[in-house]
This record gives C-alpha cells, sequence and structure tokens, in this order.
C-alpha cells in the first residue's frame, strides 16, 4: 500500500482534506517521543487503498519548533511514496515558501490547491494549469469542504512516478554556492541531496551537527549570510510566477472578516465581548438556571414553582422522590429553573445511568447475592465509572464550544488581545485559554496547551491548570464553606467559595512566575503568529474532533479510573483480617487505618495530629480525593454517618446552611473532629492545589514532555502543602504571617540573584549549575 | 525615509528593507514573509497597545513590538 503524506500550512483547509480522504479510518496517535497528534487514515476512493499521514500545520521546514521537525524527519526518512502538499489558494504567496522547499527533495509532490470556490467568489483567478507548468510538478484544483476535485487528486496522486528529481528555485542566485554543498552531500550518500545542500546554506542548526558540514557551509558561503537571500529568494520566484497564474480583482470595500474583526478586537470592546462569549460558554455549559430566569422570577416575587411544589415529586429524607417517568424526564430540563445545555444532558445521562446501576443492584439482591457483592459492583464499579461518565457531557459541551473559537478564528484574535497581559508572566496569550478552561475541567485544559509551541511555558501551564479550580471541586468548596459559615455565624458561602477560586488564581500566577524564573526559565516565547481569516466553522470536522476526545476519554474511565475505584472501595471495606466491613463499621477498615497512619502528615495543615479520634477521615478523604475530586465530598457523606454511628459528637448544624449542598456532613464532621476554621480552609486549598484526579494525572503525563511528569507530582504536592500550611498557620497565629513573608522575600531574592548571575545557589550544595529540570 | 516597524502609526505602508534580530526570531519572521522587498501595512494595535497586527503578502500576521523593532521598513 502506498503512503502519501499531507503537507501544509496551518489554516489552509488540511484537517477537512485529510476527514475527505480517510472519513471513518483515520486514527489518532502520538509522533514518537512528542506531544503533536499523528493522524492517520485509508483512502478507499480509488483503485487501490492509499495510507494518508496527516503532517502537522506548517510554514516552513524550519529546525525551530517540533512540528517542523516531525514533518521534516518523516519527509525524509519516513520514505512516503509522494507528498500531497495542499495549498490555500487565496493566499498563495505565503503557501507557495513551504511549496518550495518541499520541491528540494527527491519525494514526488502533487499541490492540492485548495479554496478555490472562495477565489471565484471574491473574483480573483488563479490558473491550475499555468502554476503546473511554472512549478514541474502535477497541481489540482480542489475544495475541501465541497469534497470537489478529490477523486482527480488522489488519481493524479497515485499516477505519479516513484522518482522525482530535486528542484530549486534558488539556482539562479545561488548556483556556485549549491554546487559545493550538494557536492558533499553527494560523497556523503544521503537523500536527498539538495534539500539539505539548501538547508546547509540557511545556517540550518541540524545540517551543521552532521561531520564536516560547518567546514562546507564555510566553503560555500565565504563567511557570508545566505539566510536572508535564501528566504528572499524564495519569494522573490514565486511573486515572478505568481504574475502567471494569479489576477487578483480589484476591490476596496471592508470584507465580512474586516468588519467582524474591527468589533472582535475594538480598542474598547475587545475586553468586555471576550468577557461576554466567556460567560456565556460557562453559563451554556454548567448553569442550573439557564439565563437566570428562576433568579429573575424570584426577583419579581413570583418564584417558578418547583417540581415538588407542582406536586409531581416529594421530598422524603432529604430525597426527591419522582411521581413517574413522565416527571423523572421532566426534571431533566426543569426543576425550579431551567437547566442549561450542559445540565441537561448530564442529567440525562444520569437518568440512564443511574436506571442501569439501581437495576443491576435490585437483580443482585433478589438473586441473593451477598451484600459485599452488592456494595462492590453497585457502589464500587458501576459508582466509580459513572460518576466519571457523568461529567462526559459538560466536558464535550465546554470542549465543543472552545473548538468553535479555534476553527473560527477568533482563538487567535484573543490570543492577539491578552497578550501584552501574559507576556508580563514570561507567557504568550495562547496561555490563558488552557488555563481558562481549567475552570470547567482539567483534561480539555491539559489537552488544549498542545496550542502552545514553546516546551517550557507549556510545561509550566499544564502545572498550573488545576489551580483553576474545576467542576469537581466546586462541591468541596461548598461544602467546607457552608461548614465554615455555620461554625462562625455567617449566611453566605458564596464569599468564601469566590476568595477560593481567587486564591487558587493567585497561587497560579505566583507558580508560573516561579517557575519562569527556576526551573523552567526561557525567554518568552516569540508571538508571530497569522491572523486567520474569520470563517464559519464546519459541523462534521467539529463532530470529528469531538468523537477523537470522547474515545480518549472513555477509554480513560473504564482502564485507569475504573481500577482505582475499585481499590479505594476495596480498602474502605475490608479491614486486615481480609472480612468486608459495612459503611457503618468504616474505621476498622484498610483505609481508616491508612488514614489514621497518614494523618499526621497533615498536621501543619491542621487536619492532622490534633484533631481527636475522628481526626482520619480528613485524610482518609484527601486520599480518596487523588482518584477524583468528586470522591471527597463522596467520602464526607459515607464518613459522617459513619462517625455518628460510632456516637461522636456531631453537633447540631444551624439552620443558615440547611440549604447548601453537603454542608451538613461537613458541619457534622467538623463538629466530632473539633477541627478550626483556618485548618478547613487549609483542607480546601489543599485538595485544590494538590495533586488532580486520575484522569487529569494521566492526561498531563502524556502531553508533558518525557520525564517531566514525577517532577510535576512532586511540584503539586509541594505546592498544596505550601499553600495549605500557609493559611492555616497564619490563620491561626496572625504573626506567623512576619515569617512566612521573611521566607518568601528571601527565596525571591535568591532567584533573583541568581539570574542575575550574581550568586550561583547550586554552588552550596557543591553542584554544578545545570539545566532545569 | 526609513522607520522600524515597531513604530508604525495605524495605516501606514512600506517596502521592507531588512529584517535583524536574533537567530530564531528572524528565521520565523522570513519564513512568515518578512522579507526585504515585501510591502507591509500597519492594520491595528491590539486593545493594550501590544502586539501590532500587519497585512502582509495579503494575509494578517501579528508580532510583538519588540519582534516588530527588528524590522526596518522604507516608508512609502
Amino acid at each position: 500500500m502506498k503512503t502519501f503524506a499531507l503537507a501544509g500550512n496551518p489554516n489552509c483547509g488540511k484537517t477537512t482534506l485529510f476527514n475527505a480522504l480517510t472519513g471513518a479510518t483515520a486514527h489518532v496517535g502520538n509522533w514518537p517521543g512528542v506531544t503533536v497528534d499523528k493522524r492517520e487514515g485509508t483512502y478507499k476512493g480509488g483503485e487501490t487503498e492509499v495510507n494518508i499521514v496527516d503532517l502537522p500545520g506548517i510554514y516552513s521546514l524550519s529546525p525551530y519548533t517540533p512540528e517542523e521537525v516531525i514533518s521534516r524527519n518523516f519527509i525524509l526518512e519516513g520514505k512516503p511514496d509522494g507528498i500531497i502538499n495542499i495549498v490555500d489558494a487565496t493566499n498563495l504567496e505565503r503557501n507557495l515558501y513551504l511549496t518550495t522547499q518541499l520541491l528540494e527533495t527527491d519525494v514526488p509532490v502533487i499541490i492540492a490547491l485548495n479554496m478555490m470556490d472562495e477565489v471565484q467568489k471574491s473574483g480573483d483567478k488563479v490558473d491550475a494549469a499555468a502554476l503546473e507548468k511554472a512549478l514541474g510538478v502535477p497541481v489540482v484544483a480542489i475544495s475541501a469542504l465541497k469534497k470537489d476535485g478529490i477523486k482527480k487528486l488522489m488519481e493524479r496522486a497515485a499516477a505519479m512516478p516513484d522518482e522525482r528529481k530535486g528542484y530549486t528555485v534558488l539556482e539562479g542566485a545561488l548556483a556556485k554556492q549549491l554546487e559545493t554543498a550538494c557536492a558533499y552531500y553527494e560523497a556523503e550518500g544521503v537523500t536527498s541531496p539538495l534539500f539539505h545542500a539548501v538547508k546547509l546554506l540557511e545556517n540550518d542548526e541540524l545540517e551543521k551537527a552532521r561531520k564536516g558540514a560547518a567546514e562546507t557551509l564555510e566553503k560555500a558561503s565565504g563567511g557570508e549570510d545566505l539566510e536572508a537571500v535564501v528566504a528572499d529568494e524564495r519569494y522573490k520566484y514565486i511573486s515572478a510566477n505568481l504574475a502567471t497564474a494569479k489576477v487578483k480583482a480589484n476591490k476596496e470595500a471592508l470584507t465580512k472578516s474586516d468588519k467582524i474583526d474591527k468589533f472582535l478586537t475594538h480598542k474598547v470592546w475587545a475586553i468586555p465581548v471576550f468577557a461576554v462569549v466567556l460567560f456565556l460558554i460557562f453559563h451554556l455549559t454548567f448553569s442550573e438556571d439557564l439565563f437566570f430566569i428562576g433568579a429573575w422570577a424570584d426577583l419579581a416575587g413570583t418564584p417558578l414553582p418547583t417540581l415538588v411544589d407542582l406536586g409531581l415529586a416529594s421530598e422524603a429524607e432529604g430525597e426527591v422522590v419522582y411521581n413517574n417517568f413522565g416527571v423523572e424526564i421532566l426534571a431533566i430540563f426543569y426543576d425550579g429553573a431551567v437547566f442549561s445545555p450542559g445540565v441537561m444532558l448530564t442529567n440525562f445521562l444520569n437518568l440512564f445511568l443511574d436506571h442501569i446501576s439501581d437495576g443491576v443492584i435490585t437483580l443482585m439482591q433478589n438473586g441473593g447475592s451477598a451484600a459485599w457483592a452488592t456494595g462492590l459492583v453497585g457502589d464500587g464499579i458501576l459508582g466509580g465509572i459513572f460518576a466519571v461518565l457523568g461529567f462526559l457531557p459538560q466536558i464535550l459541551i465546554l470542549f465543543m464550544f472552545f473548538s468553535i473559537l479555534e476553527d473560527t478564528g477568533y482563538m487567535a484574535r484573543i490570543a492577539f488581545v491578552l497578550d501584552r497581559i501574559f507576556r508580563r508572566f514570561g507567557l504568550s496569550g495562547r496561555a490563558f485559554m488552557p488555563m481558562i478552561m481549567g475552570f470547567g475541567c482539567s483534561l480539555p485544559a491539559v489537552i488544549n496547551t498542545r496550542t502552545l509551541a514553546d516546551e517550557k511555558e507549556r510545561t509550566a501551564t499544564i502545572r498550573v491548570i488545576p489551580f483553576f479550580s474545576c467542576g469537581a471541586k466546586l462541591p468541596i468548596l461548598v461544602a467546607c464553606g457552608g461548614a465554615i459559615c455555620g461554625m462562625v455565624g455567617l449566611s453566605n458561602v458564596d464569599i468564601i467559595t469566590y476568595a477560593m477560586y481567587a486564591f487558587g488564581v493567585v497561587t497560579a500566577i505566583c507558580a508560573v512566575l516561579l517557575m519562569r524564573n527556576t526551573t523552567q526559565r526561557g525567554e518568552t516565547p516569540p508571538f508571530i503568529m497569522e491572523l486567520p481569516a474569520y470563517h464559519l466553522p464546519t459541523f462534521g470536522n467539529l463532530m470529528i474532533h469531538l468523537w477523537d476526545k470522547t474515545k480518549h476519554f472513555v477509554k480513560k474511565a473504564f482502564t485507569i479510573i475504573f481500577a482505582s475505584t475499585v481499590i479505594i472501595w476495596l480498602f474502605s471495606h475490608i479491614n486486615w483480617m481480609w472480612r468486608y466491613v459495612g459503611d457503618e463499621a468504616m474505621d476498622q477498615s484498610i483505609l481508616a487505618s491508612l488514614g489514621m497512619f497518614v494523618s499526621p502528615i497533615f498536621t501543619p495543615l491542621g487536619f492532622g495530629s490534633q484533631l481527636n479520634d475522628c481526626g482520619w477521615v480528613f485524610a482518609v478523604a484527601a486520599i480518596t480525593g487523588l482518584v477524583a475530586k468528586e470522591n471527597v465530598i463522596a467520602t464526607f457523606g459515607t464518613l459522617a454517618a459513619c462517625i455518628a454511628a460510632l456516637g461522636a459528637n456531631v453537633g447540631v448544624a444551624p439552620d443558615a446552611i440547611s440549604g447548601i449542598e453537603g454542608a451538613g456532613d461537613a458541619y457534622a464532621m467538623a463538629a466530632a473532629t473539633g477541627i478550626t476554621v483556618p485548618a478547613i480552609l487549609a483542607f480546601i486549598i489543599f485538595n485544590m492545589t494538590t495533586i488532580p484526579c486520575f484522569a487529569a494525572c494521566a492526561t498531563a503525563k502524556a502531553e508533558l514532555p518525557a520525564g517531566k511528569f514525577r517532577w510535576t507530582l512532586l511540584f503539586w504536592i509541594c505546592a498544596s502543602y505550601i499553600t495549605g500550611s500557609m493559611v492555616y498557620t497564619v490563620g491561626s497565629w496572625w504573626w506567623t504571617l512576619f515569617i512566612w513573608l521573611a521566607v518568601i522575600a528571601v527565596a525571591v531574592t535568591l532567584i533573583v540573584l541568581r539570574n542575575t548571575g550574581k550568586f550561583d545557589i547550586l554552588s552550596v550544595f557543591g553542584r554544578h549549575k545545570k539545566e532545569g529540570k | 525615509m526609513t522607520k522600524m516597524l515597531n513604530d508604525f502609526a495605524i495605516g501606514e505602508c512600506g517596502v521592507i528593507k531588512s529584517v535583524g534580530g536574533e537567530g530564531r526570531i528572524r528565521r520565523r519572521l522570513f519564513d512568515m514573509g518578512v522579507t526585504p522587498g515585501a510591502e507591509v501595512k500597519m492594520r491595528k494595535k491590539a486593545p493594550l497597545g501590544d502586539p501590532i497586527e500587519v497585512t502582509l503578502r495579503g494575509y494578517e500576521l501579528t508580532l510583538r513590538k519588540t519582534e516588530a523593532a527588528c524590522v526596518e521598513v522604507e516608508l512609502k
């Protein structure tokens, strides 16, 4: 089977063409050693099947970005039978720059001239035949979006001869220098000698690494800087050839794209507009009161009735029981307020999953299975998997919105607008998106860091994403915040919740500043970027994109998360004698004794040894949170019942917090353990900034450069431990603030001194300065 | 009259005369079509004054002022 590589600029319709060619056969992997997607698929429309490898979108084959190096290596060493170079006809000049480089290899090339329909619409003309004559390789006009010309493209690609001799447009200007360089590479016996020769003249680092290459360059160039000459000559050649191929219509009027752009990047409106867009995305995904209809009705004095008020459901022991299945369906969409689409989908999926798990449990109980088996299957296995799957709808919707922003070209403008702010922290404007996505879910956020070109910037960003408190951490904030309210007699839990969110953001900023000045030190990555024309996203591409993510997520849910929930369940229901212990005797379980064993570690954070006999519950909750943050509150529920059953004094929760989800349990645990307010705050902060859930860890491991994951885990542990103990000690004894400030001042001074070269920290330990880890 | 690209006022056009800068940035500028002889027009500044957006070779390019300071342009 022949293999063709698909190469082209970003935003030239490459993904659309790839999807049109390969359809359902496409699959995504990773290029060896780097986290750039490797997409492959089979084209079945011709006489014989053809394998298509989608190279990353690139502007050039320079050695500076991982995408360019991957593409270059695949073309030169992956032995493709040909390159399909997709060229955006609306932007020929810059697109052909890459083409001139591809032509220098000995690999057969065919050009797919895309977006010809757009060109015609704007009244311009591009002559494919003239282009073919000028470039000496087949040129086929296509429209990837409308699937026009694809069959012809593949027919001509299949008919290409197996061999082609490299050809360069630099012949005229650099003939003599090229001859010297070519002779060297031919003697070395490499494939595509011309390509290597031109790269060498461009002063290419990868080429200069070869033995004898630097001397050859010296001989060929005579010390002259040819890099500018090469780039210049390429464009000169393209301009000269364009004259025959492109006829531009006269136009002065603003295009639609210009008009949209004027508004979206407006001096005053840009940032407010963006804030509204962002708010809408989160509102539509997570809100349980769509467009605040319920809140408005409350204000107007006519609150919307809940299902209980309507007599369609009844409340018993805090649980709502629906009268019939029809009401259950209604509850997906409405219960005292209209839900957002994200919540509706979540409710729908959960309804479905709940019925499955109820059915299975009933079936097992009727069949006379043991209590432990029912518990393991119902609470352990199904409960664990379904808890994770339950997040899928919201993650997908969030991802869909962000894909739309990316596909329409708005994301690039956001980076443009925000770059100035982010540069202060040593990041580029692009880092904003993954961070803000973190408020929804860390998983898509971590995956989104792929848009960052700089490896260190990407590492720093991935590490702080968990600090942007995700949806699953919100219940911890609310329940613990509610407990604090109950203890100090506040009634407004919102203030505590917002304060915690803000604390997370401040921690993230400090952590980025710290990393960019120490281990992830590097120049602020350059920001030289194309702002693509605005266009509507296509439904097909969006769906393919989402399907990729879904597969990824579901696979995780059924492997890592499945295993971990089973293990946690087993440990919390088995004692050291390997006997089953029920929920009410959980303090006998292995997990509880592990909790008692590790809880002294949390003493500086206020929820360790200073608590009474029941104090281990907080340690256990924090441990279960490592699997999934939802577990923290789920564990609270179980443990609160458990310590009440053990006869501890759980106090009486004040009425003010009765309406806050989970606050009752948290209050009971606080009363029983004697934990203080600063310690509860430290507990929230610890959970917020520590190692994120299993799924996020697995994603981070996949996205981080090799070897960085271990350090990242350590970073999270340190971050949560330090911030947690800082809040606890300062909250308990205000004067410790001065100690912390002094420590911070010393650390900052040392880092500044080291970075300005006045002091070598590592020399204190008798080590030499090494590259950052 | 020549001017650095970062000093351009909105709406000003010119022809690029030379491109300086350190290896990686210079190469990136070349690859994006910022080469001597290319026509460039200053389109706008970001709301916070930096980066800037220019039209070049028929498309929109954004770059920071520090990077634009490497590009010398002959004013038209």
